[in-house]
């Protein structure tokens, strides 16, 4: 027995060799998700991000995964595990991870990481971020011209400042098209919780919202708006399968582009630290087909989307006022960045008092 | 044809050792065979899952952390079960445990003293043990289950946490994140060896481990909680009050679990949040009965349990196969060990219906 046993763990030790052998001229670019590879939302979105990366660079690199990550202690050994195994640059594709991922950065000088969403960085550490604000500007007029009762749902996650920029912006578009609109919002106080998301749904929709929009990563309040017969947003991936007659259009995070440049500068010895944000006209993010509408909100649609892609229009332009009465834009003016990447308040509008 | 259990006339003492060590093998052959079924090399996954965390130190240190609240709370339970006392709800002490100690780091935030770590591991096992304390007052003057009772306030638990770091304790500088500060340096457990991250909560777990095993085995105290386990009548005789004995294994359970709770936040997140646990509370009572509810078998118990934590990551990278692969082998690895820990005391009978069914002796006490 004892032999048996000796024998065994030999021949599995001289497998583990001869595999990690094989594998050492490829770049490792890795990634840790916070959520299922296939949640049709936010992870989805990074892994057919991965995917493109893996497909562009063919043999030349290895793209391994960890999913299902929480945000806490697990966050750190995964990472740190990422930075032993041999990569050269670990992607951490949630705002949680940003402490785990500096603290891990500072013991692996030599490895690179980019962390999204957040605003910790390093010279090891570069962040990327997406402007989704753009693409919810163009939500919310789509969804003042759908909804008959001038009410919409907003599922959020955490009040955090990316959130509230969310619902700003569509609670704007949508009152460029009726000032009177009103948005009613539920923080579910996730980003990944079918259950919670879907009871949020319910929720709203029971208060009488007829449009449904969220900032979590499930599809399934896309399933509750098909449920009960009213037009939902999708979120990060195009949702469509999950309402084929329920999803207007989606924000798709389209990550490869971005993965693959980045990827190609490591390689290129060209790789800095950096802070990207980038909007619809990089291609980081893009607008699901415009369906289940008539053509002239379609046509509405596609215009503000051209506008925003060429820089005529910036979606947070003044008048804008703040949820008190006072003024924050004054008339014609753009906020800069960095205000928007701390908003903490809401603009006029917004049928919810924010969580301090 | 049915298929009855049947009480053996006597249990054997040789497979009661090695019961644990069956469930293991075949643990890790139904594993095989599912890495099998999923289209990977069974050898070197089981290789990865189970050798190769072992062979580097810093995959031990990470074994150890993991291990560490496993066996304090499993130490605990294992009192519990023995009395005959069902603590299910190890989870919300651990999050109570892990909330009163954090009283300290967070609400006196200003005040640093060498005095706050020791103030905030008394808080933690205050907090658990008066956690433990309710389902043991229930039980003890109003017979209340305490199987549904300690488990119902594991939810209650995890939501007054989940309040507490969107409400009151919530960050002033976290971008409005359910998180409360960071703690400051002396509220941190520190780490005990250079090589790795392993902190002194491991420390706390083997002493605790060490004297539980100690009072089972060589003191009064252990004496009366196996007799009012075994027997509450004999011990009724004996001048044992199975009262008191709700209230010592429920406080005593309560209170590891929150020394658990408070050492994981105080030694690896460093603040609260809302989730501070995988479910400890609950993978410890797998670990308190793998471990045949001996404190030394837990230790070892723990550390296995940790493994397949650390071990399913490796795999996970190595093989790209799901992070469920972790709860799977969990799971195996229950049913393994509460099958043969059944087939010892039972055996299966196949009962033919038309035929006359003798009646049954024993049974379930």
């Amino acid at each position: 027995m004892k032999k048996l046993l000796l024998a065994l763990a030999t021949s599995a030790a001289m497998l583990g060799f001869a595999a990690s052998a094989g594998a050492q001229d490829k770049t490792k670019i890795c990634f840790i998700y916070v959520g299922s590879k296939t949640d049709g939302g936010w992870t989805q979105a990074h892994d057919i991000g991965r995917q493109a990366l893996q497909d562009h660079f063919g043999d030349k690199i290895e793209t391994p995964f960890l999913e299902s990550v929480p945000e806490g202690p697990d966050a750190e050994r995964a990472i740190e595990r990422m930075a032993r195994s041999g990569c050269a640059l670990v992607f951490t594709t949630s705002f949680g991870f940003m402490d785990p991922t500096i603290k891990v950065a500072e013991k692996f000088p030599d490895v690179k990481f980019e962390h999204a969403t957040g605003f910790k960085s390093a010279p090891n550490v570069a962040t990327y971020n997406s402007r989704f604000y753009e693409g919810r500007y163009i939500q919310g007029q789509i969804a003042a011209k759908m909804s008959e009762k001038g009410v919409a749902g907003y599922i959020a996650s955490f009040p955090i400042p990316e959130v509230v920029m969310g619902i700003n912006a569509f609670v704007h578009g949508a009152q460029s098209v009726n000032p009177d609109f009103k948005v009613k919002v539920i923080w579910a106080n996730t980003w990944f919780d079918p259950g919670k998301e879907a009871d949020a749904a319910k929720a709203l929709i029971d208060q009488g919202v007829d449009i449904l929009t969220q900032h979590t990563d499930t599809t399934a309040p896309m399933q509750v708006a098909a449920e009960r017969g009213i037009k939902a947003f999708g979120q990060a991936s195009d949702m469509i399968k999950a309402g084929p007659e329920t999803q207007l259009t989606a924000i798709v995070d389209t990550w490869g582009a971005y993965y693959i440049k980045r990827t190609q500068q490591l390689l290129d010895g060209t790789w800095k630290s950096e802070q990207v944000w980038d909007g619809l006209k990089d291609g980081i993010l893009t607008m699901a087909p415009y369906t289940n509408m008539p053509d002239d909100v379609k046509k509405l649609a596609e215009d503000t989307e051209a506008k925003i892609r060429s820089g005529e229009l910036h979606p947070f332009t003044g008048p804008i006022k703040k949820q008190d009465g006072s003024d924050w834009l004054a008339d014609g003016e753009k906020p800069e960045d960095k205000v928007l990447l701390g908003m903490n308040f809401y603009i006029a509008g917004v049928d919810d008092k924010l969580p301090q | 044809m049915r298929i009855e259990l049947e009480r053996r006339p006597r249990a054997s003492a040789l497979y009661a050792v090695l019961s644990p060590f069956i469930a293991l093998i075949l643990t890790v052959i139904a594993g095989g065979v599912m890495f099998w079924l999923l289209g990977k090399d069974p050898v070197s996954a089981l290789y990865s899952f189970f050798v190769e965390p072992l062979l580097d130190v810093w995959s031990l240190h990470e074994i150890a952390i993991k291990a560490a609240p496993l066996i304090l709370i499993g130490v605990g339970l294992s009192v519990c079960y023995r009395s005959n006392n069902w603590n299910i709800g190890a989870e919300g002490q651990f999050i109570m445990g892990a909330i009163a100690g954090s009283i300290v780091p967070v609400v006196f935030h200003e005040w640093h003293s060498p005095l706050v770590l020791p103030l905030m591991l008394v808080f933690g096992m205050i907090g658990g043990a008066l956690y433990a304390a309710i389902p043991a007052f229930l039980k003890a003057n109003m017979n209340t289950n305490e199987i549904l009772s300690s488990l119902m306030l594991v939810y209650i638990a995890q939501l007054f946490l989940d309040w507490m770091v969107r409400g009151p304790w919530r960050s002033p500088e976290a971008y409005n994140f359910p998180v409360t500060r960071d703690f400051a340096p002396e509220a941190v457990l520190p780490e005990i060896l250079a090589s790795g991250r392993t902190n002194l909560g491991f420390v706390f777990a083997i002493v605790a481990a060490v004297l539980i095993w100690f009072m089972m085995r060589y003191t009064l105290k252990g004496f009366e909680i196996t007799v009012l386990g075994q027997s509450e009548r004999a011990g009724r005789f004996a001048g044992f009050s199975s009262r008191r004995m709700i209230w010592f294994s429920m406080l005593l359970s309560g209170a590891l679990a929150g020394l658990a709770g408070i050492s994981e936040v105080s030694g690896n997140i460093n603040k609260l949040q809302p989730i501070i646990s995988p479910g400890y509370g609950f993978t410890a009572i797998i670990v308190a009965f793998l471990g045949r509810l001996n404190p030394l078998g837990i230790i070892a118990a723990g550390l296995f349990l940790a493994l397949t934590y650390v071990g399913g990551e490796a795999v996970q990278l190595t093989l790209s196969v799901s992070d469920k692969v972790t709860r799977v082998f969990q799971g195996l690895l229950l049913f393994f060990v509460l099958s043969c820990d059944t087939l010892i005391l039972y055996r299966i009978r196949l009962v033919f219906p038309g035929r006359a069914v003798p009646a049954a002796h024993g049974g379930a006490e």
